[in-house]
């Protein structure tokens, strides 16, 4: 299209001024992370580290058992993704196939819950996990992240099912294939792109994840990262500056990584959703 | 995603119910239940138990058994004047925040629609909020906002606009400092979603309105516009209620502070049951928040819902 001269010199500048509005706490963040001591002491603190060191990731873990904690976000975003994906692909494909009340409901469902304060869900989770036992537990927590991660998961994969032509299955229930045989051998395969994006979302979802982690889980071991950045911060003010950034910065490498997996199949999975056939 | 949807969910959906169509064999059945029975009992469930909760006096650690108290929490409510001041910070926080960030993403999806060099770079960086946790991005940004070692401060002194402030500690600064938060962390994921909705705009019907000698201005009115009217709607709908709902960034930029001018109603809740063990207190300024949030958004929708009709 004819853009004059003038337009696209303005469109450059206010693209680069996005760009530097999006990127600058991140890049600060970073270099943060790499600064010697004596530099984050600076009353002119610079853009970039003069003399980085690692010295604050080896403070960091010495501080912190961000190992622990690692791996117990590892294990309840895993156990999450993986689970959310096992219980919503099912119901998806009734919802995707099937007109009835119940995907009704369920559709309904989807959208309401995106409306729950979670304080008013967080309270009554909390006194039936602690009859349960399940409080300060990292299973409760896979538990309330899976129906957490639901909506979403939903919303996404009956778009994925909806993109399943379903003559394929007519064709193989002609062939005399009973219901199940047609989902696992016919339906699956198609959708297994979708299932792992939905999968790798729900896992970003759960490792990022502060507010029920907070409520649920109070033995320092058991916690998750999030949760255990926060001890940095002291209750006035930050104490140390460069082992915050650093851990901040590893807690975030494997959200990025996979979300830049993942990104592009998201996008067109949350807009399939909305298409309504 | 409409809110039709929502409004028009019916009852209890009848098993077997006898209309052919919806001839849900047990197979079908079989496939819900997996999802079903966590959903009724994690979610469905601790929902109506927490709106019970509010008309309870439960409280953390109490040996007597809890009573109800019809709505005597309500009447409390009414009378606190604390939880109607973090009431509104939480409304202007909550359209402080998806207003700008509507705008700001909207802006950026344009550019991000011509044929920009760059624009690959845009579309990675977007990437970089929307996938960072939470409390990263809090933390992040008190480095940002820090007062000695910020880089905010610096650039401030660096342009001889005097000496910086503490930002986050500021009773003036405090709340705009962390809707500016708000925006830069939402803004991408509304961006990447108008920009789905942008892409899915007739280019033909663009085309024609140029050849028509239609500027640009006005062929964003009348035909970007109108395409990309549903999106919009949508996205600043749940940004709404995200917002509104929104926690664990305050709850680590300034945990409520300072003197409570950022104290969302989320933290204030949160505070209430889970520092001072005041279940059926909590619960009751949860319902309020539902309510309120639903009011908000019939009012958004029907308001757009109008103003559409004459666009």
């Amino acid at each position: 299209m004819r853009t004059s001269r003038g337009a696209r010199a303005g469109q450059y500048a206010a693209l680069l001024a996005y760009l530097v509005f999006l990127a600058f706490p991140f890049v600060w963040l970073v270099s943060t992370a790499f600064k010697p001591a004596r530099e984050l002491g600076s009353l002119h603190p610079t853009w970039l580290p003069r003399n980085p060191t690692l010295d604050n990731f080896r403070q960091a873990f010495g501080e912190q058992p961000l190992f622990e904690a690692a791996a117990n976000s590892l294990v309840a975003a895993l156990g999450a993704a993986v689970v959310a994906v096992l219980v919503a692909t099912p119901m998806a494909y009734v919802m995707a196939r099937h007109r009835t009340r119940l995907a009704k409901a369920a559709t309904g469902w989807v959208v309401v819950s995106q409306a729950f304060p979670f304080v008013l869900v967080i309270i009554p989770l909390f006194l039936v996990l602690k009859n349960l036992r399940l409080i300060d537990s990292v299973p409760g927590l896979v538990m309330v992240y899976v129906v957490w991660a639901l909506p979403f998961a939903l919303w996404m994969l009956v778009g994925y099912v909806r993109a399943v032509p379903a003559e394929l299955e007519e064709a193989a229930a002609v062939d005399g294939a009973g219901r199940l045989r047609t989902l696992v051998s016919v339906t699956a395969p198609l959708l297994a792109p979708g299932i792992v994006a939905t999968a790798l979302f729900a896992f970003i979802s759960a490792w990022n994840e502060f507010f029920f982690a907070l409520v649920l889980l109070k033995t320092p071991e058991k916690q998750t990262l999030p949760v255990v950045l926060t001890h940095f911060l002291g209750a006035e003010g930050v104490a140390d500056l460069g082992p915050l950034a650093a851990a901040a910065f590893l807690a975030t490498l494997p959200s990025l990584v996979v979300f830049a997996i993942v990104q592009r199949r998201i996008t067109g999975g949350m807009l399939a959703g909305a298409v309504k056939s | 995603m409409t809110g039709a949807t929502a409004g028009k969910r019916s009852a209890k959906p009848a098993p077997g119910a006898g209309r052919p169509d919806s001839a849900v064999d047990h197979g079908a059945w079989f496939l819900v239940l997996p999802a079903l029975v966590p959903i009724l009992l994690l979610s469905v469930g601790p929902l109506l138990y927490g709106i019970a909760l509010a008309f309870t006096d439960a409280q953390s650690g109490r040996t007597e058994p809890t009573q109800w108290i019809g709505t005597l929490n309500f009447q409390d409510l009414l009378h606190d004047t604390l939880f109607w001041d973090s009431f509104r910070i939480g409304l202007l926080w909550a359209v402080g925040v998806t207003v700008p960030q509507f705008l700001l993403a909207l802006g950026l999806a344009l550019l991000l629609d011509q044929e920009l060099r760059l624009r690959w770079l845009a579309r990675a960086l977007a990437i970089v909020p929307w996938a960072m946790p939470e409390v990263v991005v809090g933390i992040m940004w008190r480095l940002v906002y820090n007062p000695d070692a910020g880089i905010l401060n610096e650039t401030v002194r660096d342009l001889g606009l005097g000496d910086g402030r503490d930002w986050l500690s500021g009773l003036a600064t405090a709340l705009p400092a962390v809707i500016v938060v708000g925006v830069w962390a939402g803004m991408p994921q509304t961006t990447v979603v108008l920009l789905a909705g942008l892409q899915n705009t007739p280019r033909e019907l663009h085309e024609a309105a140029a050849m028509d000698g239609a500027g640009a201005w006005r062929r964003f009115r009348t035909v970007t516009w109108p395409a990309l009217k549903p999106v919009a709607l949508a996205v600043t709908a749940l940004n709404l209620i995200w917002n509104f709902n929104s926690f664990a960034l305050v709850y680590v930029l300034t945990s409520g502070g300072p003197g409570g001018r950022t104290r969302l109603p989320m933290l204030f809740a949160y505070e209430e049951a889970f520092r001072y063990g005041q279940f059926g207190y909590a619960a009751a300024m949860g319902c309020v928040m539902v309510a309120v949030i639903s009011v908000l958004l019939a009012l958004h929708l029907v308001g757009r819902l109008r103003g559409g009709e004459d666009a």
